[in-house]
């Protein structure tokens, strides 16, 4: 019998600390070779770690919320000797792999060895054994009929309610208890019964994981970036009858067109007038970095919060490609399937809250980029016509963010000008 | 012209449309039904019950059959039984006239206006009825519920008439098919087919694709396929029907069969089993600006059409075309006109097949809850080792019940059975479905010795790894 002591390995591309989101075996369980062992966070994926040996679980270290550097010892496991033994050959061997993603269980360093500091990290996909975690992706939650009838009558969403019953059944003292706990509500219209009594209740919740990620993030890029707002009116009539068009006329291989595809299309044409708003600007040590590609971030809502997938390389797609590319990231991310890589690197980033409404946002920027587009409602309003008269007009605002230090507001509105000339003249864009 | 008004209008007195308005009756709201041929729809009057009667009788007789001669299980007959068609058909119109009839009154008492006729759409909330005594008869209604059915697919070379029948055609014989060709494999051809079989018919089946059953995996039919080769019927796959032809009196359906080769069969009835389609047409639908999802009429999970006001259900609103899910959309849809939250929301939809032997199926097979990203266990138990079923002549069909559950916490996502009378389990694997039921709460379920539900326990500590009556 020997101690073998588990580092955590390095989860992906550059990534020096991870925090722990949730330990899936405690101390006396016996873990096998490949077996998930740990849910930890990245800056922006959860990643599944794997035990590299056979053994039984002596002693874990660092709890849920907690951030480890890459190579603390986080799991002792007794093992018999040949097992370790194996462990420690495959180790030795995975070196010689040249310029492949080193695989995390290859990671770990050997017993007595300090852990290698990572400062450059040759350029894999996601590495090849963690995947993201899904949560819960999709499946209904589990109630009798009576119980999901009492959820309706109740608007209560059964998918926000734990359950306690065998595999997590929801039973109706679940309900109960949801309710009495000030449970969300999906609405409160139609005189759903008892919604109406004050509610008490102070739920207290540990801020961890992709929140405390998105909470630091916004912090930073407030803190750090000046941000000047610039909000401007974009006709798109014209847009809207090619978009119902192309939509119409379509193969049934291409994906149905949303205003999105467009307006990256209208970036990409416009950010090479203006390319410190396609950059990335280290304040620290005063370097501006601006790129010649087009890496739109698209943020999207998931189940999780916020994530910014990334359409890679915008300026070499045409709009059918971005419209496909942007769908498949989109239900990666809310799937949680999306990698590592497909949520990181975006040069600039698109904000779309116009499906829900509202008239102007002011978009945080996703640093440390230096510009934010976001997209507001279409309505349809009066305006008058070059005769004077009045007509009705497809009319949607862009609000966007701008990092002051980099962007002057001149600049900024050159460029949005720009890009409402192209969305409001959509031949244009095709030039 | 006699004008009417209502708050709920239901249309189509089928499986779907009177539960609908029974339930808005009961929940205090004015309703009136309309239905022109027979309250009941084709469920009662020349679908479902018809064709278990008509199923019943065969297999009645069949058995009767084996105990002809040198007998069995101890009882002979010391000659053989006589059958007479028209007798047949004359008790199963009894029993369907006893339960329409009983339509009626539970209509009745629900305080439901019945008319008996042909309604036909003006606009969305606007119909006349042409009624069977000859009246014309306006009704304006606040909600409608439209629940007009389906109909048999006809084929345009096989029109229907003389030799060639449908399915309803079929349920009012008068005289055997001595030869019987049945169009198509899948559920009510198969089912129909068998039936003739049993009363002694030659059947022969013709079927385009290369397999029958389609919607059952091929462990689940294997039984069936047994039977039938068993009992000497024909089954012609990859054969498409072509026609029907006259010769010397006689009748032939033409037919490509597998190689190309045009072949053709003599046949006493023709039955073109290919199929049934929405009713859409003749009701006025193209005036109600209702938008349609394929052939049916497209709705959300309240049975709400593009239409405010206007609810569709059963087999005008899409698959699978069920009476059992036409009745619990009509249970739903009255209860969300009267003001309920509610909606149709089942974990599946239990599907039956009558055939010798028959078929069960409940939420997702092995390989469709693979396909859904699912990792499971499946457990089998044959019904031969069941004593109950050995003790009703079963046993040497190869009858079983298999269950799928998710490996992870034993939750059960399917359930399918085929043997002798496993049509009576469908309401116990079901309700396991829809109460989220775990293999363990199931086996762990007494289950009353001897019945077939023991199989579905026995099934359950199979894909737990530990069943009783088999091993493991």
């Amino acid at each position: 019998m020997t101690e073998y002591r588990y580092k955590l390995p390095d989860v992906g591309e550059g990534v020096v600390e991870a925090e722990i989101v949730e330990w899936r075996v405690k101390v006396g369980d016996t873990v096998v070779e490949d077996q998930p062992v740990l849910d930890v966070m990245t800056d922006k994926a959860t990643v599944e770690v794997p035990c590299a040996v056979n053994g039984k679980v002596t002693k874990i270290v660092g709890e849920p919320g907690d951030v480890i550097p890459v190579g603390t010892e986080i799991l002792f496991i007794e093992t018999d000797a040949a097992t370790a033994a194996a462990a420690k050959e495959e180790e030795a061997e995975a070196p010689k792999a040249e310029e492949k993603a080193p695989e995390p269980k290859a990671e770990a360093p050997k017993e007595g060895e300090k852990p290698e500091p990572k400062t450059e990290s040759p350029k894999p996909a996601a590495p090849a054994k963690p995947v993201a975690v899904a949560a819960s992706s999709g499946q209904r939650p589990l109630a009798s009929p009576a119980v999901r009838q009492r959820a309706m009558e109740l608007d209560v969403d059964l998918a926000a309610v734990p359950g306690t019953g065998p595999a997590g059944r929801i039973t109706h003292n679940d309900l109960d208890d949801f309710i009495a706990a000030g449970g969300r509500l999906i609405s409160k219209a139609g005189g759903g019964g008892a919604a109406r009594a004050p509610k008490t209740g102070v739920e207290e919740k540990k801020v961890i994981g992709l929140r405390r990620k998105i909470a630091e993030n916004m912090q930073k890029a407030k803190r750090d970036i000046p941000h000047i707002a610039y909000v401007e009116e974009i006709d798109v009539t014209a847009l809207e009858d090619l978009r119902q068009h192309l939509n119409t006329a379509k193969r049934d291989d291409q994906p149905k067109l949303t205003f999105i595809p467009f307006l990256v299309a209208a970036l990409v044409k416009a950010l090479p007038d203006t390319p410190q708003a396609n950059a990335h600007y280290d304040g620290e040590n005063g370097v501006l970095k601006q790129y010649e590609g087009v890496h739109m971030g698209i943020a999207t809502a998931t189940p999780n919060g916020l994530m910014v997938p990334v359409i890679r390389h915008a300026e070499a797609m045409d709009v059918w490609e971005i419209a496909a590319e942007l769908g498949r990231l989109a239900k990666a991310a809310r799937d949680g399937k999306a990698s590592r890589d497909e949520l990181s690197g975006s040069t600039i980033t698109i904000t779309s809250l116009g499906a829900i409404g509202g008239l102007v946002t002011t978009p945080v920027i996703n640093a440390p980029e230096t510009a934010i587009i976001g997209v507001n409602k279409m309505q349809e309003l009066p305006r008058f016509d070059a005769a004077g008269r009045v007509v009705p007009r497809k009319l949607m605002n862009l609000s966007s963010s701008f990092d002051h230090r980099i962007v002057d507001g001149y600049d900024a509105a050159l460029l949005i000008q720009k890009v409402k000339g192209y969305l409001e003249n959509p031949a244009t864009l095709f030039m | 012209m006699k004008e009417l008004t209502c708050q709920v209008l239901v249309v189509g007195g089928g499986p779907g449309g009177y539960p609908a308005a029974i339930r808005a009756g009961q929940l205090g709201l004015d309703t009136i039904i309309v239905d022109r041929d027979g309250l009941g729809g084709t469920c009662l009057n020349r679908g479902c019950i018809p064709s278990k009667a008509f199923i019943h009788a065969a297999t009645k007789y069949a058995e009767m059959m084996e105990h002809v001669g040198d007998g069995a299980l101890g009882i002979t007959l010391s000659e053989a039984p006589k059958f007479d068609m028209a007798g047949l058909t004359g008790w199963k119109d009894t029993i369907v006239k006893k339960l329409t009839g009983g339509v009626a009154q539970l209509l009745k008492a629900a305080k439901v206006q019945a008319i008996d006729g042909w309604a036909k759409f003006e606009d969305a909330k606007t119909c006349v009825v042409e009624t069977s005594d000859g009246e014309t008869v306006k009704i304006t209604a606040e909600n409608v519920v439209l629940a007009t059915g389906s109909v048999e697919v006809e084929l345009p070379f096989l029109p229907f008439g003389k030799k060639v029948i449908g399915s309803t055609g079929a349920l009012e014989m008068t005289e055997l098919p001595k030869k019987a060709v049945v169009v198509g494999a899948g559920y009510i051809g198969l089912e129909l087919g068998i039936a003739f079989r049993k009363l002694g018919s030659e059947v022969t089946f013709i079927e385009a694709l290369d397999r029958i059953l389609p919607l059952y995996d091929k462990e689940l039919i294997r039984p069936v396929s047994r039977w039938l080769k068993e009992h000497k019927v024909d089954v012609q796959l990859s054969c498409k029907a072509k026609g029907v032809a006259e010769e010397g009196g006689k009748t032939f359906l033409e037919y490509e069969d597998a190689r190309g080769e045009t072949q053709k069969i003599e046949a006493d009835a023709i039955l073109v089993a290919v199929g049934r389609k929405p009713l859409t047409e003749g009701w006025g639908l193209d005036k109600m600006g209702i938008p349609l999802s394929g052939k049916y009429i497209k709705v959300n999970e309240r049975c709400e059409t593009g239409m405010r006001g206007v609810y569709a259900i059963g087999d005008l609103a899409g698959e699978p075309l069920l009476a059992h899910r036409a009745t619990a959309q009509g249970e739903r849809v009255a209860e969300i006109i009267a003001g309920h939250k509610t909606a149709f929301d089942p974990v599946s939809i239990a599907a039956v097949c009558f055939t010798e032997p028959e078929l069960v199926g409940v939420g997702l097979s092995p390989d469709e809850a693979k396909e859904k990203g699912e990792t499971v266990i499946t457990g089998k138990f044959p019904l031969a080792a069941n004593g109950r079923y050995l003790s009703m002549e079963g046993g040497t069909d190869g009858g079983f019940i298999r269950v799928t559950a998710r490996e992870s916490d034993h939750v059960i996502l399917g359930i399918h059975a085929v043997g002798k009378h496993v049509s009576e389990l469908s309401g116990e694997f079901a309700l396991a479905i829809e109460m989220g039921a775990r293999l363990e709460d199931v086996a762990g379920t007494v289950h009353v010795h001897p019945t077939l539900t023991e199989g579905f326990a026995e099934a359950c500590l199979a894909a737990l790894g530990h069943p009783i009556h088999i091993s493991a």
